[in-house]
């Protein structure tokens, strides 16, 4: 059975289907990591010290190259909606895999910290603020692997998709980058306040 | 978002490139800032208005929020409600 309203508007909500879909489950994920950061708060305000993440050993430079990371792929991202609207499958190829590659190496350079904490023996059982970090960032990660299992799936059946309805495909990667987006959004606010502050 | 011509496409194009640029450099700014060793509260103030003007970009012109439909909108709205809640309830249940 088709699902209605995949690619033209619902006249009552004036944007296809898929597309309320994404934004409220985004609208989900905000309360998600809201609660996170209302955790992060309360545990902030109500300590006596709160170490910096300098302090803890947290590399600003791995950091600030992963937020340089996720920005380009989320333009990437982009790019890749742009190119389908323009007609141009290959180019939607070429930055759709770039946008899965520059995931990727977001994920390797995680590791990168990860490792060295847990070789410096600092774990989410060390303390708070080290309990903050691996919650948030682990969650994050999550979802990076989330979009990079997705945005494979589209891009292995891709070609398919798109002889079969190029609309109907061009509003999946919409979604699929809006999800990307929201990521790299969480990213943009997770730096700053474990890295930075 | 509806964005049908070409050219509507490619201008749409060069806007992403500027906000990419934008989003960089304010990263780079972000970090110059966290070297200063200002006081808690005014690195507090930096950092979270940078990042707010981040977000902002990519929510406006990667996420298309400039043109979206009154629905979302609305979505957004009573979620950025509850999010506001859950962010000022630790702030002022700590100061009782």
């Amino acid at each position: 059975m088709q699902i209605p309203y995949a690619v033209h508007p619902h006249p009552v909500t004036g944007i296809p289907n898929g597309k309320l879909g994404i934004w409220l489950f985004l609208a989900s994920e905000v309360m998600l990591f809201g609660a996170l950061f209302s955790a992060l708060i309360l545990l902030r305000v109500g300590a006596d010290h709160w170490p910096h993440g300098v302090e803890e050993g947290l590399s600003i430079p791995l950091a600030t190259l992963n937020t340089l990371v996720l920005i380009t792929s989320s333009v990437t991202m982009v790019m890749s909606w742009a190119s389908l609207k323009l007609n141009q499958y290959g180019r939607f190829q070429m930055y759709f895999t770039i946008t899965i590659l520059l995931a990727f190496v977001f994920l390797v350079i995680k590791y990168i910290e990860y490792s060295d904490k847990f070789h410096h023996e600092h774990f989410p059982r060390t303390n708070n603020f080290y309990a903050t970090y691996f919650t948030m960032t682990g969650l994050h990660g999550l979802h990076v692997i989330g979009g990079i299992v997705v945005n494979s799936y589209l891009l292995l059946t891709g070609r398919r998709q798109w002889n079969r309805d190029p609309e109907h495909f061009t509003n999946r990667i919409e979604c699929a980058g809006l999800y990307w987006h929201f990521v790299d959004l969480v990213w943009i606010f997770l730096f700053p306040v474990l890295y930075l502050l | 978002m509806s964005v049908d011509s070409a050219e509507d496409i490619k201008k749409h194009v060069r806007v992403y490139i500027m906000v990419f640029v934008a989003l960089a450099a304010l990263t780079v700014i972000t970090v110059g800032i966290s070297y200063m060793h200002l006081p808690t509260h005014w690195a507090i103030l930096f950092a979270l208005t940078v990042a707010t003007i981040k977000g902002s970009l990519v929510a406006c012109y990667f996420m298309h929020l400039i043109s979206e439909r009154k629905v979302i909108y609305a979505i957004l709205a009573i979620c950025a409600f509850f999010f506001a809640v859950l962010l000022w309830a630790p702030v002022v249940t700590s100061s009782m």
